[in-house]
């Protein structure tokens, strides 16, 4: 490394053992069972992620079985309508958002930190928080199916049929609840991906360097940003409509039940990428593993990912092609998703040039690649024909949109996702698989899958439309229905398989040796399987890759073992990869349960109908909050930790801009995209929704006078909040705190006047969108009333230091971000009474 | 198109098989990102795209005096206007249309989203309460076509069936006409 003029002097070495066993018993779980429900650490909680989704996969697939049991013969006497109405509902909903999601979501938890070369995510305990959201909200929408009050709506839940009128019960509540449980981990996931890609990859990493992987959940964490808020502001939208009549897609009342497939659309698209990147990410990290050679186009597969990103956010309205939409934008839509195919091509043949270029070695990873590469190319096509529009007419809602959406996942996620598990098992397991099981079990799906879907195309050429549960009158229907059920049922032997070969390589595989694959990527730098902690010390600039496994876990790294008994983390420059600062990460506890458990509370109350208990529940939630505050400060001035010979960095509570604000910035980014999402929804009903304009309100300038002083009390709220860091070393800063705090408050009375003088939400769209927006301002002033809290008590009982700035760079954001979203929804009413 | 899909589906798998089952050759990336990724893919899709803009300009429905039908769907039935000699007259479950000339149908819900297909006819247009879809179709020849609700709209969605009876316009049924009603 001499070569390098950045590069950093190595630590003395140590025997590995003793520093192994001092590292496990800072960054291991807790024992037991009540210690597991503690566990923060990336490597737990990602694993459980993905085991757990692959529970809910068996499920969904056991509900494909009766769909398929149901229709193999033309009048199925098998399933009721309701039931089997229920039962295709739930089996793209599970499929989607228990499975698809959350997998990913655990591979990028499990996988990152090490292949990055770092110890644990950004944020452990909100990972593990997620964790517990998704699994609440998943045995949520579960159990309704057993009550019998599943969601029968199809899985995109269109309204006015998913309204009040047409779907009465709680089914449809289940639905909207129970997912937006469910994508409070997808919110979390988000954020956590994007900060830790960021900045804790290892020292000297440059972005433009690092592994594709990091460039492929880099972009899925920015596309879920983006795309699942729109998705949760439709569903708050329908609940509140369904729950207090807030006419929002009531035609007779200014609404428009076009919004809601605006905003499902708005997040369903892009979704169908969240989902293909991360597993074009396993094709492009595993591909030239097996090929023997580097990938090829580095540089081209990055600008694909960046151009998918980009793009897939403009061809949402391709699946609206039928909905009636003006001539020009169904042109320009057109074009757009046709588009779409491009980088996804440019990464099929930097692919096919991988292999090309090297020896191609058909282990049993390989296979399910080669499994995608059949599969995915022809998925890919009728989605080409599909974006036509006079072929869109045609073959829209039949079976063939059904065939050709499981060639795009089975191709483009199931089968890589099948490789990514068979290539990173024996870190998981510590051991070689059983022969032959895995081949048997990936010929079994492969061909099961095609016997299923291949043939379904033609059941849709020939007119059979989804969701239809007999077709007694068309008996030429019935062979090619037959054919399918029988491959679903060859399919599922081969996932029954599957599972048994990963079982019996757990039990009985024979211990692996490290590397196995001979891989080149830092995930392969250490002992298998995979320690607690990952390194036990961390690569310096220069190299970042398989070969520097003893010297990391022998401590000639950065910041070797756990001198101090803390969870220590190396936090890096974005760009570059300079090391900034040492990150303390919380280690195990209970407090993420608790707060998915108060969170639940919430959703339950709701679902019941028990809407004057929810208060309860809120309170519950903010109390849980507030204890995550309590680990976000320090009482003393630290000097700076010795990181390796010449090279000492402050630990984070002395930082201003640590994880947690980088953290915050990226939430806030999707705080404002729903809030983009609401004005779009204000904008779309103003502009196209019958029944417009509404009855007068008759509020003018009293109603404005009262938003306008409290838009001041939030500018002063934002003037205390700098002065509070400013002056955090002296008296006066704790008055600016107390200030702060005060001023939060007469904020959010002014704003509960301005409710007072509201109209009825019932009455109109137009209303209930003010009380929507109303309703945010005041959900955001209560979060900042409790940073400006958490800043005064961390003046009050010593966490600031001229040094040490507390919670207030924090506070400072979501202040201003309160302030400036509230002035534009003020501004918004200002126009509708002006205007 | 079906076949030119076939075509590249076979073409890209026997690059894929090619470069898996023979051993390391020289790979040029230019070649590979440039050449196939971008420059195949945007001239296969710039000649898709020009094909279906001018087959959808062609059934792009207008206001141009064409023969005019309604379809009101309701869970699960659909009622059809159509103008006869005395005015218009409204069926249920039966749409009466004329062979050899292009019609718009109106199409508006009374409840949910519908969606009207027959498809023997062509594309399929949605029927969502609060708006008017308009959409053009045109049958060659007499006879009688099987139509059906294409959006999942309930309890009997795959019930909600109609029937289009498509006449000679020189001997329409007594109680339709083939003329716009002024
Ligand atoms: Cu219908």
């Amino acid at each position: 490394m001499t070569e390098d003029p950045h590069a950093i002097a190595p630590n003395p070495p140590q025997r590995a053992l003793p520093l192994h066993r001092q590292m496990d018993r800072i960054w291991s779980d807790l024992p037991g069972w009540r210690g597991s429900v503690a566990s923060v650490n990336h490597g737990t909680i990602g694993l459980r992620f993905m085991a757990t989704s692959f529970l809910f996969f068996s499920i969904g697939g056991v509900l494909a079985m009766l769909i398929r049991a149901q229709l193999a013969t033309r009048d199925g006497a098998f399933l009721d309508t309701q039931l089997y109405n229920q039962i295709f509902t739930m089996h793209g909903s599970i499929m989607m958002f228990l499975f698809a999601i959350p997998m990913l979501e655990g591979l990028a938890m499990w996988l990152l930190p090490k292949i990055l070369g770092a110890r644990d995510m950004a944020f452990p305990r909100l990972g593990a928080l997620g964790y517990w959201c998704y699994l609440f909200g998943g045995i949520i929408i579960l159990s309704s199916l057993l009550f019998g009050v599943a969601p029968d709506g199809g899985w995109f839940m269109y309204v006015p049929l998913s309204g009040k009128t047409y779907t009465p019960g709680i089914s449809a509540d289940v639905w909207l609840l129970g997912v937006t449980f469910v994508e409070i981990s997808a919110m979390a996931a988000a954020v956590e991906i994007i900060v830790t890609i960021l900045r804790l990859r290892a020292a000297g990493m440059a972005l433009t360097r690092m592994p594709l992987m990091g460039w492929y959940m880099l972009g899925t964490a920015a596309m879920m940003l983006v795309g699942f808020p729109p998705l949760i502001l439709g569903s708050i939208l329908l609940e509140l409509e369904r729950a207090f009549d807030w006419p929002f897609f009531d035609v007779l009342r200014g609404g428009d039940p076009m919004l809601w497939q605006h905003l499902f659309w708005l997040f369903g698209h892009p979704e169908v990428y969240i989902i293909f990147l991360p597993a074009a990410g396993v094709l492009s990290t595993i591909i030239p593993v097996f090929a023997r050679t580097r990938i090829l186009g580095y540089g081209a597969i990055v600008a694909a990912i960046v151009g998918l990103v980009f793009l897939s956010f403009g061809l949402w309205v391709h699946h609206m092609f039928t909905v009636g939409i003006p001539h020009m934008a169904l042109a320009f839509f057109s074009a757009a998703s046709a588009l779409v195919a491009v980088p996804t091509s440019v990464q099929i043949f930097a692919w096919i040039g991988t292999m090309w270029a090297g020896r191609v070695d058909l282990r049993l990873p390989m296979l399910h690649v080669i499994g995608f590469f059949a599969t995915f190319v022809m998925g890919g096509l009728t989605g080409v024909m599909l974006a036509m529009v006079p072929f869109n007419w045609q073959a829209h809602d039949t079976h063939f949109v059904v065939a050709h959406l499981h060639y795009v996942l089975v191709g483009g996620f199931v089968f890589p996702m099948l490789a990514g598990i068979t290539y990173w098992m024996p870190m998981i397991s510590g051991r070689f698989r059983v022969r032959a099981l895995g081949e048997a079990a990936f010929w079994l799906i492969f061909l099961g899958f095609h016997g299923t879907f291949f043939i379904m195309h033609l059941t849709g050429l020939l007119g059979m439309p989804r969701r239809v549960d007999r077709y007694p009158d068309n008996p030429e229907w019935e062979w090619l229905n037959l054919v399918s059920s029988i491959g679903g049922m060859v399919m599922s032997v081969g996932f029954a398989l599957f599972v048994l070969d990963i079982a019996m390589q757990w039990l009985f595989g024979r211990r692996s040796h490290r590397n196995p694959w001979k891989a080149q990527t830092m995930d392969w730098a250490m002992a298998l399987p995979a320690p607690s902690y990952n390194f036990a010390s961390l690569a310096g600039a220069g190299r970042h890759d398989a070969s520097v496994t003893l010297p990391l876990a022998r401590g000639e790294g950065l910041l070797p073992g756990a001198p101090r008994d803390r969870r220590e983390v190396l936090v890096t420059e974005p760009g570059t990869g300079r090391p900034d600062h040492v990150a303390v990460l919380p280690g195990n506890t209970r407090l993420p349960i608790w707060t998915a458990a108060a969170i639940g509370s919430f959703f339950l109350l709701m679902l019941a109908g028990l809407y004057w208990a929810t208060p309860l529940a809120i309170l519950l939630i903010l109390w849980a909050a507030w204890q995550w505050g309590g680990f976000m400060g320090s009482r003393r001035d630290a000097e700076p930790l010795a990181v390796a010979p010449g090279l000492a960095l402050h630990e984070h509570w002395q930082m201003r801009n640590t994880l947690a604000y980088s953290g915050t910035v990226t939430l806030l980014v999707a705080d404002a995209t729903l809030y983009a999402s609401l004005l779009f929804g204000v904008a779309f009903l103003t502009v196209i929704a019958p029944n417009w304009p509404p009855p007068d309100s008759g509020l003018g300038w009293p109603v404005l006078l009262t938003g306008a002083a409290a838009l001041l009390m939030m500018g002063l709220g934002l003037v205390a909040s700098l002065l509070a860091e400013a002056q955090r070393a002296a008296p006066p800063g704790r008055l600016a705190a107390l200030a702060g705090v005060a001023a939060a408050g007469l904020a959010l009375l002014l704003l509960a006047g301005v409710a007072w003088q509201f109209d009825d939400p019932t009455r109109h769209a137009r209303d209930a969108l003010r009380a929507a927006l109303l309703g945010y301002a005041g959900f955001h002033g209560v979060v900042t009333l409790m940073l400006a809290l958490r800043s005064l008590a961390d003046v009050r009982q010593g966490r600031t230091s001229a040094m040490r700035r507390g919670a207030a760079p924090v506070w400072q954001l979501f202040q201003a971000f309160w302030l400036g979203t509230s002035a534009l929804s003020l501004g918004v009413v200002a126009l509708q009474e002006i205007g | 198109m079906l076949i030119g899909s076939g075509l590249i589906t076979v073409l890209v798998l026997t690059l894929a098989g090619l470069a898996i089952w023979r051993g390391p050759r020289p790979s040029d990336e230019r070649r590979w990102t440039i050449w196939w990724g971008l420059g195949f893919s945007m001239s296969v899709l710039a000649v898709l795209l020009a094909f279906a803009l001018r087959a959808g300009e062609r059934i792009i429905a207008r206001d141009d005096g064409t023969l005019q039908v309604e379809a009101e769907a309701q869970q699960w039935r659909w009622r059809f206007v159509q103008p006869g000699p005395d005015g218009p007259v409204q069926t249920e479950g039966v749409l009466y249309v004329p062979a050899g000339q292009p019609f718009d149908i109106v199409l508006t819900s009374r409840d949910v989203i519908h969606s009207f297909w027959v498809p023997q006819l062509g594309g399929k247009m949605d029927a969502i309460p609060g708006h008017r879809n308009v959409h053009r179709l045109m049958a060659d020849a007499p006879g009688t076509h099987e139509g059906l609700c294409a959006e999942f709209c309930g309890i009997g969605h795959a019930a909600m069936r109609f029937e289009v009876v498509v006449y000679d316009p020189a001997d329409p049924p007594p109680f339709v006409s083939a003329e716009s009603l002024p």
